[in-house]
C-alpha cells in the first residue's frame, strides 16, 4: 500500500531535480537567518547561489550534535519564534538536552512522512492502533500518533510502561497494531505468553523503533505473538520517526529523500562512500523550516542501497543500524543499553540506580555481570534475603534483556558517583 | 535478656576485613564473639562487641553497611550432649534458627542464636531453665 505513490515511486532523476531545487533553497534560508551556517559559509568561501546540484552536497560542511549544543537553545532556528508551534529536546543525560523545533509546515511534513511509514507496513484506518512509544518531549509518541491519525486508525495514545493497562487495553480494544520500542515489543510478547492472552488478543502489526534492534530479535517477537514486526527509523534532530520506514519486503529502510537527502561517510575522513559499503549516515534536511540541518552527523552506522525494491519504491533503503558509536552493546547478539539495565534497577527499590556493567567473553560467550549497590535499608543480615534479592534482579535483567546476568551485589555507596556523563560500562572482550 | 549483635555488608575484596577491624581496634572496642557468613561475592560479619552502639556508629561514619540484630546467648555445659539438649527444646518447640555460631570457654560454651521471634526464644530457655548470658555480661567477655 501507498500514501503518496507519484512521489514514493519516481524517477531518480526527477527526485535529483527536486532535491537539488530544495537544497538551494535550504541553503539560502541558512545562509538568511541563522548566523551560525552563514558565518560558515563565508569561512569557506561558499554561497547558496553556488550551489545548484544535489551532487554539490559533498562540498558542503557537515553538522555536529555539538553545535545543537553549542548554540541551545534556539541559535539554530532559521524562523522567528511565533512561527515556532512545538518544541522537543533530548533527555539531556549527557549535558545540555538538544532542542528541535517545528513550524506548523514541518509538523505538516513530520505527519506526511508518518502517513507514508504507516501505510507502507499496511496499516490504514481499519486499524486500531496502539501508541505504546513515550508520549512528551520525546518525539516517538505524538511523532507517531499525528501519523496514525492521518492515515485513519482508531489512536489509543496509552505512552509507553505500565505494561498490565497496555495488555488490558489491548485485549479489551481489540488493537491490531502496536508501536512502540523493540525491546519493550519484547517484554509485551513474553507478557501476552505468560498472561495466556495470545488467542484473546488482535495483534498483527509491530512498528517498532527509536533504538537499534538486531533481526533475531525481530523473529522473536514475530515468532512469538505471530505479529509483522516492521523496522521504524528517525531521530529528533531530522524530524523524529518517519525518517525512513521498512516496507512488506522487510529488506531495508526506505528513506523519505524527497525530505531527507541521506549520504554515508567514512567517519574518521569525513569521504562519502560508494553505494553498498558501511559507514557513518548523514542527513541534510532539505523541507525543514525551524531548524534545517546541513550534513548532520547520526552516528549511526550503516548502508545505503539504491536498486528499486521489490514493492515498487525508488526511494533509496537504509540497512540496519550496525551500531551507534555511543554507548550500545551487543551482548550475544542482543543490543544492551546501559539505560535498559538502569531503568530495570530503578524499578526494584531494593537497588540504587548506580551500577556497573561488565562484559567478558569466556570460551566465545559473552558474559554479563551486573554489579549493583544495595540501598542501605533493605540491606539485611540474612543471606537467603539477600540471594533472593539477586535472583530478582536477574529476573528482571532476563526479562527485559532476554540475556542472563550474573549479579553481584556490592556495599552500598561503594560505587563511583559520576557528575557528567556516568562511565557504567567495562567492556573486556577483545573483539 | 536480649543481646545486640553487629551485622557487617561486607564485599568479598582483599582488605576489606581488616579495614573493619582496624575501625574498631581504633575505637577501643573489644570483639567477644565473631563470625562470618560467606556467600560468593560478598560476606554477612557477624559480631558481638563490647559497646555496641558506639561501634554502630563508628562504623556507619567509615561507610560500613551495618545493622544491629537482636539474639539470644545461651550458655550450656562444655561437654558431650550440651548442645544437643538446649537444641531439643528449642526444635521441639517448634522454633527455627535462622543462624548460630559458638565459642567455648574453659567450664562453659556460649551460642549466639538468631529466630524470628528472639523474645519468644529467651522465654522458652528460660522456662526450661537453661542459662542465657545477660548482655552486660557477654559484653565484657
Amino acid at each position: 500500500m501507498f500514501w503518496n505513490k507519484e512521489i514514493e515511486c519516481s524517477s531518480r532523476n526527477e527526485l535529483h531535480n527536486l532535491q537539488s531545487k530544495r537544497l538551494h533553497d535550504m541553503l539560502l534560508r541558512m545562509y538568511n537567518n541563522v548566523p551560525f551556517y552563514r558565518n560558515k559559509f563565508t569561512e569557506l568561501g561558499i554561497h547558496p547561489n553556488d550551489i545548484t546540484n544535489v551532487s554539490q552536497l559533498s562540498s558542503l560542511p557537515f553538522t555536529y550534535k555539538q553545535d545543537l549544543r553549542d548554540n541551545y537553545p534556539f541559535g539554530l532556528f532559521a524562523v522567528p519564534q511565533h512561527q515556532v508551534v512545538r518544541l522537543h529536546a533530548s533527555s539531556g543525560t549527557t549535558g545540555k538536552p538538544t532542542v528541535v523545533a517545528y513550524t506548523q509546515k514541518d509538523l505538516e511534513t513530520w505527519t506526511e512522512v508518518m502517513a507514508r511509514s504507516l501505510t507502507m507496513a499496511g496499516i490504514s484506518n481499519s486499524d486500531i492502533m496502539q501508541v505504546a512509544y513515550g508520549y512528551g518531549l520525546f518525539t516517538g509518541g505524538l511523532g507517531v500518533h499525528y501519523g496514525a491519525e492521518k492515515v485513519g486508525a482508531s489512536v489509543i495514545p496509552i505512552s509507553g510502561g505500565n505494561t498490565k493497562k497496555q495488555l488490558q487495553l489491548m485485549e479489551d480494544f481489540g488493537s491490531t497494531v502496536i508501536a512502540c520500542t523493540p525491546s519493550y515489543a519484547a517484554f509485551l510478547s513474553e507478557s501476552i505468553l505468560a498472561e495466556k492472552l495470545l488467542d484473546k488478543i488482535k495483534l498483527k502489526i509491530g512498528v517498532f523503533g527509536a533504538e537499534p534492534w538486531t533481526e533475531e530479535m525481530r523473529s522473536f517477537i514475530q515468532n512469538s505473538i505471530g505479529i509483522k514486526a516492521y523496522n521504524i527509523y528517525g531521530l529528533s534532530e531530522i524530524i523524529g520517526p518517519g525518517v525512513s520506514m521498512e516496507c512488506e519486503c522487510q529488506n531495508g529502510s526506505h528513506i523519505f529523500e524527497d525530505h531527507f537527502i541521506p549520504e554515508i561517510i567514512n567517519p574518521d575522513t569525513g569521504e562519502v562512500l560508494p553505494e553498498g559499503e558501511l559507514g557513518e549516515l548523514v542527513f541534510t534536511t532539505i523541507t525543514k523550516e525551524a531548524l534545517p540541518l546541513l550534513r548532520y552527523r547520526t552516528r549511526d552506522l550503516t548502508t545505503l542501497h539504491y536498486d528499486t525494491c521489490a514493492c515498487g519504491r525508488t526511494m533509496v533503503r537504509m540497512g540496519r543500524i550496525i551500531g551507534r558509536s555511543d554507548d550500545m552493546l551487543i551482548i550475544r547478539g542482543v543490543n544492551v543499553f546501559p539505560s535498559q539495565v538502569e531503568s530495570v534497577l530503578i524499578e526494584l527499590a531494593e537497588t540504587t540506580p548506580h551500577y556497573t556493567i561488565i562484559v567478558n567473553r569466556e570460551n566465545n560467550l559473552d558474559t554479563l555481570e551486573i554489579q549493583v549497590e544495595v540501598v542501605e535499608q533493605y540491606w539485611t543480615d540474612e543471606m537467603k534475603v539477600l540471594d533472593g534479592l539477586k535472583k530478582k534482579i536477574q529476573h528482571a535483567i532476563a526479562n527485559l534483556l532476554g540475556i542472563n546476568a550474573s549479579i553481584k551485589l556490592v556495599e552500598p555507596n561503594s560505587m563511583q558517583r559520576f557528575e557528567g556523563k556516568a562511565q557504567r560500562v567495562i567492556d573486556n572482550r577483545k573483539l | 535478656m536480649i543481646v545486640k549483635q553487629l551485622s557487617v555488608f561486607l564485599e568479598n575484596k582483599l582488605g576489606r576485613l581488616t579495614e573493619l577491624t582496624k575501625v574498631l581496634a581504633e575505637h577501643d572496642i573489644n570483639i567477644s564473639a565473631f563470625s562470618i557468613a560467606d556467600g560468593t561475592d560478598y560476606g554477612i560479619i557477624r559480631c558481638i562487641v563490647g559497646r555496641p552502639e558506639l561501634a554502630y556508629t563508628v562504623l556507619k561514619e567509615h561507610k560500613f553497611s551495618v545493622t544491629i540484630t537482636d539474639v539470644a546467648c545461651l550458655i550450656i555445659p562444655h561437654k558431650p550432649g550440651g548442645l544437643y539438649h538446649a537444641l531439643q527444646i528449642i526444635s521441639n518447640n517448634n522454633i527455627s534458627i535462622d543462624y548460630m555460631y559458638a565459642f567455648a570457654a574453659e567450664h562453659d560454651a556460649v551460642v549466639v542464636i538468631r529466630t524470628e521471634s528472639t523474645q519468644e526464644l529467651i522465654q522458652i530457655l528460660q522456662d526450661n531453665k537453661l542459662e542465657l548470658l545477660r548482655s552486660g555480661d557477654i559484653y565484657q567477655i
